[in-house]
């Protein structure tokens, strides 16, 4: 026994020979590698040790232990309205931008060829360019010049025009249209090449087998051929849903209105950038990052259970 | 058994008759409906028409803000202040972009210096991106090594979170190396954006494992195969990772990073302008299309490679 023992060699040794084995793919990936610690992986492990601390970058870091927590949940009252607004958005403009994306990609699937091009182009060109959205700020505007306002007196049905982006009534309602807007992202891409990769055959042969109409079909062959594409889509709207951030501060000014759409990233910038108080910017990025993984992990546990 | 086998046959002639009898409908539809329902039996011609015109009225519920953008780019500057607003063009004009060139040629920086500020961090980005994206995603796609599978989750892990949550220690990191205010603040971090890689591991597994197995055989190195091999096999995930990373610089202001006005990208002097008042608003109108249109158009052109490319962006337990 003891003689078998010596000649097998442990999982460490046969890891450190396949490593020497494979050293030139390391040095290939270092790279790439070296880049990604340096601006992901590291910071978020530095995020989580400026946490604890007090930090202003002009003085060293100074060790506060869960200060900046208690501060976040016990003395923030608009931490807590952000975290608020920002679930808020993401249970609406997560869901239902994802459900969005996949029936419009299924129905441009049936579409022919060059029509569906032509459609898809119009639909992702809102997420495409970064800035896209301002042009709701003129739509919505406040004063009678505004295009919905004027409409809208000029039918009478208002007699004054309504401050959209500064009521905060309406505030949140059109940061979740305007997301919605551009909620057909990189997801809605993978979808439509995900339906235009399934097999003629299934459905030809379900054609045969007797399914009857396109929802059936959708239900037994497409949507359990598509189950890596629905996740990865679910990834990007999850995570695109929880960082609406640049198009409040562009519809609803900084900081808004009685921050009625101040969300979890608008407090991170502002004591990041503006009060310059890393330590709680970092305890707010921490939380962020939490929640993120965590929604992520649950969303993807749910959607691996379709068709099986 | 012969009982069996009867009952067999009978079933698959009950199958072939009622196929016989679908193929007789299909033949009876109108040309029309044909085109509707691609000749497939299971599809009804209503339900088609129902289903594009549903489809037309979002296109133009999405267009809408769109066309109107487009449109205030060629209003002269009285019909930007009409009332009510319009959401067409009466008489357009090119004035707004006139104005624009001469707004920039008399201002301290010239337009130029910014569109070259935005070129340089976007073609540098992106092709370090590719370059070490692909050097990255070949190990990890077609080999099995001590770490592979870590590093495969590590990169979907960061798919999870968004580059807010690493904001402030990335300014920190910044300036440690001395970055900060250079076009590298913003260059560096696109390099390793996790998206890209994600695209082209998933890519090029599908490139047969015989062709890698070809070339060693041959005596190629890593970088040989690499090379020689996997990169031209997957030239659509390149163009996708272009398309990618294009869009996310494109749209970089570098606003915590680069404060010198000479090194500004495109649509930081976007943001001061449209912050500079009404006056402006035309030639605003004029930069909004022009920073819309080009993402816009090279999306247009690479769409086949992206299509095929998204393909395989599924995420497989």
């Amino acid at each position: 026994m003891t003689d078998l023992k010596k000649r097998s060699v442990t999982p460490f040794q046969y890891g450190v020979k396949q490593a020497k084995k494979y050293r030139q793919l390391y040095v290939m990936m270092l790279p790439y590698m070296i880049f990604f610690c340096a601006f992901t992986i590291i910071p978020v492990f530095i995020s989580i040790f400026f946490s604890f601390t007090q930090f202003n970058v002009l003085q060293p870091p100074a060790f506060i232990g869960l200060n900046n927590y208690i501060r976040l949940f016990l003395d923030d009252p608009i931490f807590a309205k952000a975290v608020k607004n920002t679930l808020i958005l993401a249970v609406i403009t997560g869901p239902f931008g994802y459900l969005f994306s996949f029936l419009m990609a299924w129905m441009l699937c049936e579409l022919p060829p060059k029509l569906r091009a032509l459609l898809t182009v119009i639909f992702y060109a809102p997420s495409i360019s970064g800035n896209a959205y301002v042009i709701f700020t003129q739509l919505f505007s406040g004063d009678a010049y505004g295009f919905i306002n004027s409409r809208l007196l000029n039918m009478g049905l208002i007699t004054a025009p309504i401050l959209w982006l500064r009521d905060e009534k309406y505030m949140m309602t059109i940061v979740i249209l305007v997301s919605l807007w551009m909620s057909l992202g990189v997801g809605f891409l993978s979808f439509i090449a995900g339906l235009q990769g399934v097999e003629k055959a299934q459905y030809e042969a379900a054609e045969v087998d007797g399914v009857k109409n396109r929802w059936q079909e959708l239900w037994y062959i497409t949507l359990p051929n598509m189950v890596p594409q629905l996740l990865f889509g679910a990834v990007m709207a999850v995570t695109n849903s929880l960082a609406v951030a640049d198009v409040t501060v562009a519809l609803n000014g900084f900081p808004s209105t009685n921050y009625a759409t101040h969300t979890i990233i608008n407090h991170l910038n502002d004591y990041g950038i503006i009060r310059l108080d890393m330590g709680y910017a970092c305890a707010i990025a921490v939380i962020l990052f939490f929640l993120m993984l965590f929604i992520n992990k649950a969303v993807q546990r749910v959607l691996g259970k379709v068709g099986t | 058994m012969n009982r069996v086998k009867l009952t067999r046959n009978q079933k698959k002639i009950q199958k072939i008759m009622k196929k016989a009898e679908r193929q007789q409908k299909k033949m009876h539809r109108s040309a029309f409906s044909r085109l509707m329902t691609q000749g497939r039996s299971n599809r009804s011609t209503a339900g088609s028409i129902t289903l594009l015109f549903f489809l037309f009225l979002l296109a133009l519920l999405m267009l809408f803000p769109v066309v109107f953008m487009v449109s205030n780019a060629f209003k002269p500057i009285n019909e930007l202040f009409i009332f009510p607003p319009r959401l067409f063009v009466i008489n357009p004009t090119l004035d707004n972009f006139h104005d624009l060139s001469e707004l920039l040629a008399d201002s301290l920086v010239p337009f130029s210096r910014y569109v070259f500020n935005t070129l340089f961090i976007v073609v540098l980005g992106s092709v370090g991106h590719i370059l070490l994206s692909c050097m990255a995603a070949f190990p990890l796609a077609k080999f099995r090594f001590p770490g592979s599978k870590l590093l495969s989750s590590l990169v979907l892990m960061s798919l999870m979170f968004s580059t807010a949550v690493t904001a402030v220690p990335n300014y920190v990191i910044m300036s440690y190396l001395g970055l900060v205010d250079s076009y590298w603040a913003v260059i560096l971090p696109a390099f390793s954006m996790s998206l890209g890689l994600f695209l082209m591991k998933n890519f090029m597994e599908q490139v047969p494992t015989a062709l890698i197995d070809a070339a060693s055989i041959d005596g190629a190195t890593y970088f040989g195969m690499l090379w020689r091999v996997v990169m031209p096999a997957v030239k659509p995930a390149w163009i996708t990772l272009f398309i990618v990373s294009f869009q996310s610089l494109w749209g970089a202001t570098g606003g915590n990073f680069i404060y010198t006005e000479n090194i500004k990208p495109l649509p930081a002097m976007l943001s001061q302008l449209s912050g500079s008042g009404v006056a402006r608003s035309g030639v605003v109108a004029a930069i909004s299309l022009l920073m819309f249109t080009v993402p816009v158009v090279l999306f247009v052109i690479s769409q086949s490679n992206v299509l095929e490319t998204m393909a395989t962006s599924g995420i497989k337990e």
